[in-house]
């Protein structure tokens, strides 16, 4: 079994079976919380009736309660989650659609016809949300090509074509041919997620919120706290192992990353786990001597576990400018990033930089972080993104 | 990365060379390119036009000086006026008598509070004197209030603690009575990341406000933010008013715009510089570099002030004459080395030089273990010239085995380390006739510059040689052309 994702399109059982396994013998200087088991997510069920019944019960919560819903209430508890998830995605965004679609919108809303002006109105709209010089041109450029074919006419529909400029960019890193948990095959154990990114950008709680849901799933997840620099880091990630009922292998600070990394390795094969997710300290991407130590990391992984780390995703921060996509270049060609989670959408931040990280490097967003609590992750959808953003 | 802003603004304005006045045309195609170059390196595109705007004005009609093309011309109208908009050097925080001064430190998430939280308290204790108690308000992120008590601990300074409270204001108020109480002169309050647009926890600062009434309140902005930099300061700046601004994570490579937009939208300067995750890399602000960063042409200028402060200039001038008429001796040599460290580190040096000085050849990466080797290179160096008699130090050629024999008794080295080093003085001599023969702004440069030995010539090889003495001294380094990654 590898990860939760895969499960998204399947029926998947409750683990029931799971809680007693679940106490597998402590490893090294691990320290290990308690485990409580936990009904597992079905997957991606459209939008029902359910939805409408109030507000849907955080199904994240560490309780044991739901084990005894049945399947149709647990389905029913899904799609009312899914629901709730995308309103709060879109409540999220709103924040940020309110300065590029606002702004979009007035540049609109006086316009009648497309000239010169309006289209260098856009053009701030779209660098405002931070998307940058080149990518913003490309998409000015598409647009400036329909128009002089005719095809793009009146307002309207420059909307509708800057709109399906962003999602095609945003589509086309899906397809992108990054590593994917549905490219691993069943039988490798643990699944290898490694959690890269510049100094506080969201990397630890991201990791408590995707334990979460990845162990809300069935699997059992162990994390592995290999940022040994960064004062007091293991006791933050500690706790959102106790929060999320994960175990943790941990060693004092100062320790060789790798070799935390190399026991948190032997330790979920030892016990069986299905899913290893690694925190890493906050590097700058120009420093060479921290970038070859997740180089090396990465080696260690690969050789105690084939094809780890399965996943690698970098964590990018809403508000980060045009320096994101040097990070992403320099991350990607060090340590193999295959995905974005894009944090603190909740603020008024666009995250405008994933899109031309997108464009650039074809790496996909697949998280968005919208807020502080073990619950504010969703996986990122590009609609649902470019909708908000254009009402 | 990106094409240098004075490479493209050379290629748009070559044609429109020498025409005694910036026309229109100069400035307007010269402002394209610089507005573009704000907005990559971040600048909020409001401050953007509004700056460019008001450039314009200032460059149209403006003569050209005889020394510089219409596009340098343009660049230096744009650079001063970026100096002037980003403000003062400004990192002295200013105290009153009360016991205690309280300094808050707020901002969003994960932009380096409590880090530089821990940075400042450890810089006033050595700087200003100050005996700083720490405080974390950060009930909310997990481990926060142990990571400020690590930091604490790591720097030596004391913190207040009381884990049987989660509430802020009363931790506050308990901080605040054991200052008085003990006579701490200064409560450094860590605040807990919080969005501008979280309404319950903007109100908790007021409240903390209220409460300590702080002589400072300093916002810590990362340097890789984009353009929403100017919403949250200017949110925090309306609720509780900010007295200045700490910008972090310099070290990186960002161009650091919001360092402009935030100094537009709130008016307070920039008090701090976080260069590094280690508690001692704070540094004061300095407009000129920042805002040759922003604009993308290194820190060129400050070095030449730097080293134009410290250095005599007849000393150099004459130094200059000399080394043209290759009377360059050993003594003009130590008297650089001496320059040169007046300086400060060699590795701070390194990092000033932008590549452009280095004419596109670039420096060698250095390691922090090669900056150490060099740096006592240039001791050993020194010693060496130091045990010549003043005969030797002005003619060399009368160094025979006898007295590098004694030489390097004399400097606690062997005779080849003086061997290495006589072969290195007369190549450099060497190189430094050709140096200065170079027009145009840069050979001015170089020029100013003669007080420093082989800034440039060959690139990073007149460099190692002349300053550390010995390429010997930095295997595989010294030789190597790699291109250096400004930081
Ligand atoms: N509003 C909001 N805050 C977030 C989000 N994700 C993380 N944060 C906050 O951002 C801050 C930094 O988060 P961390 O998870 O510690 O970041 P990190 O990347 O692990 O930081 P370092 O390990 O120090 O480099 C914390 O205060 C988090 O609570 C998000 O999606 N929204
Ligand atoms: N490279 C670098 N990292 C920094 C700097 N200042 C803070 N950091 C790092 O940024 C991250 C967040 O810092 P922290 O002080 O916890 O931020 P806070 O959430 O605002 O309190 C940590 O990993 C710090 O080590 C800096 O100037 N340079
Ligand atoms: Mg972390
Ligand atoms: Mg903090």
């Amino acid at each position: 079994m590898a990860f939760w994702r895969r499960k998204k399109d399947e029926f998947i059982s409750l683990g029931l079976s799971r809680a007693a396994s679940e106490r597998a013998p402590e490893t090294q200087t691990g320290t290990e919380t308690g485990i409580e088991p936990q009904p597992a997510m079905v997957a991606r069920v459209e939008p029902a009736e359910a939805a409408r019944e109030g507000p849907a019960p955080s199904p994240w919560q560490t309780s044991v309660l739901g084990l005894d819903l049945s399947i149709e209430q647990l389905q029913a508890r899904e799609a009312a989650l899914e629901q709730e998830l995308s309103a709060r995605f879109r409540r999220a965004v709103a924040a940020t659609r309110e300065s590029l679609s606002e702004k979009i919108d007035t540049v609109f809303a006086g316009a009648k016809k497309i000239d010169a002006e309006l289209l260098d109105e856009l053009e701030e709209a779209l660098i405002a949300a931070d998307i940058g010089v080149p990518t913003t041109m490309h998409v000015l450029e598409t647009v400036r090509r329909g128009i002089s074919r005719k095809e793009i006419d009146d307002v309207e529909k420059l909307k509708a074509a800057i709109k399906a400029e962003l999602l095609s960019i945003l589509h086309a890193s899906e397809q992108g041919g990054v590593a994917s948990e549905t490219s691993v095959p069943e039988n490798i154990a643990p699944y290898v997620m490694m959690i890269v990114g510049v100094n506080g950008v969201g990397k630890t709680t991201t990791i408590g919120k995707l334990a979460q849901r990845i162990k809300a799933e069935g699997n059992d997840v162990l994390i592995c706290a290999a940022d040994t620099f960064r004062a007091a880091a293991s006791d933050q990630l500690a706790i959102w192992a106790e929060r999320t009922g994960v175990p943790l292998i941990q060693q004092k600070q100062g320790t060789d990353p790798a070799a935390v990394l190399f026991d948190s390795l032997k330790a979920a094969k030892a016990r069986g786990s299905d899913v290893l997710i690694v925190d890493t300290a906050g590097r700058l991407h120009n420093k060479s001597n921290l970038m070859a130590e997740l180089e090396k990391m990465k080696r260690v992984a690969g050789r105690e576990v084939e094809g780890a780390p399965h996943e690698t995703l970098l964590v990018v921060d809403a508000v980060t400018g045009q320096n994101g996509l040097e990070q992403a270049r320099q991350f990607l060609k060090v340590a193999g990033v295959t995905g974005i989670v894009l944090t603190k959408l909740d603020g008024t931040a666009k995250g405008g930089i994933a899109v031309a990280i997108a464009k650039e490097l074809g790496l996909p967003i697949r998280y968005a972080g919208i807020g502080e609590q073990v619950d504010d992750l969703v996986v990122f959808d590009p609609e649902q993104y470019v909708n908000s953003l254009f009402n | 990365m990106f094409e240098s802003l004075s490479d493209k603004l050379k290629r748009t304005l070559k044609n429109l060379r020498g025409e005694g006045v910036l026309t229109k045309e100069h400035v307007d195609a010269a402002l394209r390119e610089i507005r573009l170059a704000l907005l990559e390196a971040d600048v909020n595109y409001k401050v953007a036009k509004d700056f460019i705007a008001s450039v314009k004005e200032k460059a149209e009609g403006q003569q050209v000086w005889l020394e510089l093309k219409p596009s340098e011309q343009v660049v230096k109208i744009v650079f001063d006026e970026l100096v002037e908009l980003l403000g003062g050097q400004s990192s002295r925080l200013v105290f009153t008598r009360t016991i205690p001064n309280v300094v808050m430190i707020v901002g969003l998430q994960g932009s380096g509070k409590t880090t530089s939280t821990g940075k400042i308290a450890r810089w006033l204790a050595q700087n200003q004197d100050r005996k700083p108690l720490l405080l974390s308000t950060d009930v909310y992120r997990p481990a926060a209030r142990e990571q400020l008590k690590v930091i604490a601990r790591a720097t030596g300074q004391s913190i207040f603690e009381k884990p049987e409270t989660n509430d802020p204001l009363e931790l506050t108020r308990a901080a605040l009575q054991h200052a008085k109480d003990v006579g701490y002169d200064t409560l450094l309050i860590d605040t807990a990341g919080r969005l501008h647009i979280d309404d319950e926890l903007m109100e908790e600062l007021v409240s903390i406000k209220s409460e300590t009434h702080p002589v400072e309140i300093l916002f810590v902005a990362d340097a890789m933010t984009g353009q929403d930099a100017v919403r949250s300061a200017e949110e925090f700046h309306k609720r509780i008013g900010i007295t200045g601004v700490v910008l972090t994570k310099m070290d990186g490579d960002a161009r650091g715009g919001a360092a402009l937009s935030i100094k537009q939208v709130i008016g307070q300067p920039v008090k701090f510089v976080g260069v590094g995750e280690k508690y001692d890399a704070l540094e004061p602000f300095y407009p000129d570099r920042v805002a040759q960063r922003i604009l993308g042409m290194g820190d060129v200028l400050s070095l030449i002030e730097e080293v134009q402060s410290k250095v005599d200039q007849d000393e150099a001038e004459s130094q200059l004459k000399k080394l043209q008429r290759n009377q360059f001796t050993l003594d003009d040599f130590r008297s650089q080395l001496r320059q040169v460290k007046k300086l400060g580190s060699f590795s701070k040096i390194l990092k000033l030089l932008p590549d452009q000085l280095l004419g596109g050849v670039g420096m060698p990466d250095l390691t922090d273990e090669q900056t150490e080797l060099m740096e006592k290179e240039l001791r050993r160096t020194e010693a060496i010239i130091d045990s010549m008699t003043g005969e030797e130090r002005v003619n060399h050629l009368i160094l025979n085995a006898n007295r590098r024999r004694r030489i390097a008794r004399g400097s606690g080295t062997t005779v080849a380390q003086v061997n290495s080093l006589i072969k290195q003085y007369t190549e450099m001599r060497r190189m430094m006739q050709g140096m200065f023969s170079g027009g145009g702004l840069r050979g001015k440069m170089m020029r100013r510059m003669a007080g420093m030995p082989g800034l440039e010539g060959d690139g990073g090889d007149a460099m190692m040689g002349g300053m550390a003495g010995s390429p010997a001294g930095l295997p595989g380094s010294s030789r190597k052309k790699k291109k250096k990654r400004r930081r």
